[in-house]
């Protein structure tokens, strides 16, 4: 037998990813696992097995809000993306010609531009002294600067769907372009409007793609936190920033983990039961 | 099987015109591929558009369906414009080369597709797709999603998707072009008593000229972008008006003769015809040249000795490549029997050398 189809040959190609995830992603995760089910003690992580992190986490109302506004601009923000993203991708697939290409472009461009630089630009624009009150005023709509735009969870929301829409909208386009062409040209062929067509034939053609990226977008809003570091303010704190201050100023590794863990396991069932209806969906 | 509803077809008078495609060109950029072309499809018949690929046949069948627009003239249907109209307002309907069913409904969705466009009633659509799945014989996969059928199942699926909604005219796109050999030959026979049952027109898209041939009233033959014949199968094989036409339908033998006083010259042999003086091509069908023997007394006989420099063998018939001593090669197709080789004396009737333009 060939070198290439021997066991040792298989064990040795297998062995960095496997040695990778290991070190990177189980093991921490196995720490994170076992520090939320750890406690402090006058400022020590001591190692007394309880579940009272998970406990603090659904009686503290503090918490629980933080958590349900996170959910609430996560869903914010998927909803905003495919909105945005699924004309867009369908204009493109479908109707834009010869200027498909430098359109592409055009939505693209943005995921070359660092996320960071992408978040101080909306600071600069919704700030106090910033691009959109200048401009309200120049209007006279307002008299004096609305500190309200910046820091609130609708600043975090805008940012993010600007950095979400390009990520929506590529695998939709993707999954428009897969949508074979005779099929549209069957159902007009079989006396359906290009409005019929599209709620009967593109739509579910593509729900299942479409699904798939909105799960993506609503998992990376979810965890996400610099727009709420940059233009969130305390109001738009999300999940992240406390986790983050837990294990930071506030130095309580336990409950930091214990809802790192509960955000996980969130994610993770979020991801499979997707995983399940599209593949339940899909047609190929 | 269980007859369809009378389609609307069957009302009109067998003759009448159905669609009329009159001076129609189209370009793609720089590319012509239709040349003012100009055809009548006659209600009720079987029109097979012939034509190698790129002759502009699908282009045809897509301009008259409506995915496509003419760079110059019109396609009416039954007295009124069509080209203008989109294709979902036009009553024509199309089965695609592969099949185009929809993937995410199953077959007695699929079927049920155009009715519901029209907004028919619920119950009348029961009806008529369940006949029409009758009609296919495909009544048991009704529930089935279609990429669970085979090809031959879904090409019915797709043929009862175009009939349940009684098209005045059907538009076929190679249908059989994807189907394996035996199945072809099943379904040829088929979508011809279909025709017959159902009475609908239909124009039928094909490179394979054997299928032409078995099934049309009338074969328009295209080559690039022009109608070369139109005409029935047995006029076209025995009547070609031009060399491409005696060439693609069947197997022939061109003749260059020189024409003069009435009496055709080929170099091997001359024969009497009624053209005028100069240089004419004939086409000589392979079947029409025999053996001559003393049996065989035709009235206007030509004959000629040539060497046999091949034979191809097909159970009854056995096709041989002759060369006269003049040098001109000609195929002969007779009967099979015991193996011949070296030198013959050949016969043919001077009324088969058919005259054809370039």
């Amino acid at each position: 037998m060939n070198f290439i189809y021997s066991r040792t040959y298989k064990f040795l190609v297998a062995l960095p990813p496997i040695l990778w995830v290991s070190l990177f992603l189980l093991l921490p995760y196995l720490m994170m696992f076992l520090h939320s089910l750890w406690a402090v003690r006058d400022g020590v992580i001591v190692h007394r097995w309880n579940f009272d992190n998970y406990a603090t986490l659904f009686k503290n109302p503090l918490y629980l809000q933080v958590l349900f506004r996170t959910a609430r601009i996560a869903a914010s923000v998927t909803l905003l993306s495919v909105l945005l993203g699924y004309p867009v991708a369908y204009f493109l697939s479908f109707h834009a010609g010869p200027r498909r290409e430098i359109l592409y472009q055009l939505v693209v461009v943005p995921l070359w531009v660092s996320y960071l630089v992408r978040g101080y630009a909306w600071k600069t624009i919704l700030g106090s002294d910033g691009v959109l009150n200048g401009f309200l005023q120049y209007l006279h709509i307002t008299h004096g600067p609305v500190s309200a735009i910046l820091y609130s969870p609708f600043a975090v929301v805008l940012m993010l769907t600007h950095i979400y829409t390009p990520f929506v909208f590529l695998p939709i386009y993707a999954s428009l372009e897969h949508i074979p062409r005779p099929l549209v040209e069957a159902s007009q062929d079989l006396g359906a409007s290009p409005r019929k067509t599209f709620f009967r034939v593109i739509l579910p053609l593509s729900l299942p793609g479409l699904l798939a990226r909105a799960t993506f977008a609503f998992v990376l809003s979810l965890g996400d936190f610099l727009a709420p570091l940059l233009v969130g303010g305390p109001s738009g704190t999300m999940i992240a920033n406390l986790v983050q201050s837990l294990f930071g100023a506030a130095y309580d590794w336990p409950l930091g983990a214990a809802i790192s863990v509960f955000i996980l396991v969130i994610t993770v069932a979020l991801l499979a039961v997707t995983q399940r209806v599209e593949k339940h969906w899909s047609f190929e | 099987m269980t007859p369809a509803a009378p389609p609307i077809a069957a009302s009109l008078a067998p003759g009448a015109t159905v669609l009329e495609v009159r001076a129609v060109s189209k370009r793609f950029g720089a590319r012509e591929v239709l040349k003012t072309l100009s055809l009548e499809i006659v209600a009720g018949e079987f029109l097979t558009l012939l034509g190698e690929s790129g002759s502009g046949k699908t282009t045809l069948l897509r301009l008259i369906a409506g995915f496509e627009q003419p760079t110059a003239g019109e396609i009416w249907m039954h007295g009124a414009r069509l080209d203008t109209l989109p294709p979902y307002k036009r009553g024509v309907n199309t089965v695609f080369q592969h099949y185009a069913l929809f993937p995410h409904l199953n077959v007695s969705e699929n079927v049920a597709y155009g009715l519901q466009a029209a907004n028919t009633p619920k119950a009348e659509i029961t009806m008529r797709v369940n006949d029409a799945l009758a009609m296919v014989r495909m009544e048991e996969f009704a529930a089935a999603k279609p990429t669970r059928l085979s090809g031959g199942q879904q090409q019915r699926v797709a043929l009862a998707r175009a009939l349940v909604n009684r098209p005045e005219l059907l538009l076929l796109d190679e249908p059989l072009s994807a189907l394996d050999a035996n199945l072809r030959k099943e379904m040829q026979s088929e979508l011809k008593s279909l025709q017959r049952e159902v009475g609908i027109t239909f124009l039928f898209v094909t490179h394979d000229q054997e299928e032409a041939m078995a099934l049309s009233d009338r074969i328009a033959l295209l080559r690039n972008g022009a109608l070369e014949q139109v005409a029935s199968p047995r006029e076209i094989y025995t009547r070609p008006a031009t060399a491409y036409a005696a060439q693609f339908i069947g197997q022939t033998n061109l003749l260059r003769a020189d024409v003069r006083n009435g009496i055709a010259d080929c170099g091997a042999f001359q024969f009497s015809c009624s053209r005028d003086n100069g240089a004419v091509i004939f086409s000589l069908r392979p079947e029409a040249i025999s053996l001559d023997t003393d049996s065989l007394r035709l009235a206007d006989s030509v004959r000629f000795s040539a060497s046999i420099r091949q034979g191809i063998y097909s159970g009854a018939t056995e096709l041989l490549e002759l060369q006269t001593t003049s040098n001109l090669v000609l195929r002969a197709r007779i009967a099979s029997r015991a193996q011949l080789s070296g030198s013959h004396d050949f016969v043919f009737s001077a009324s088969d050398a058919v005259a054809v333009s370039e």
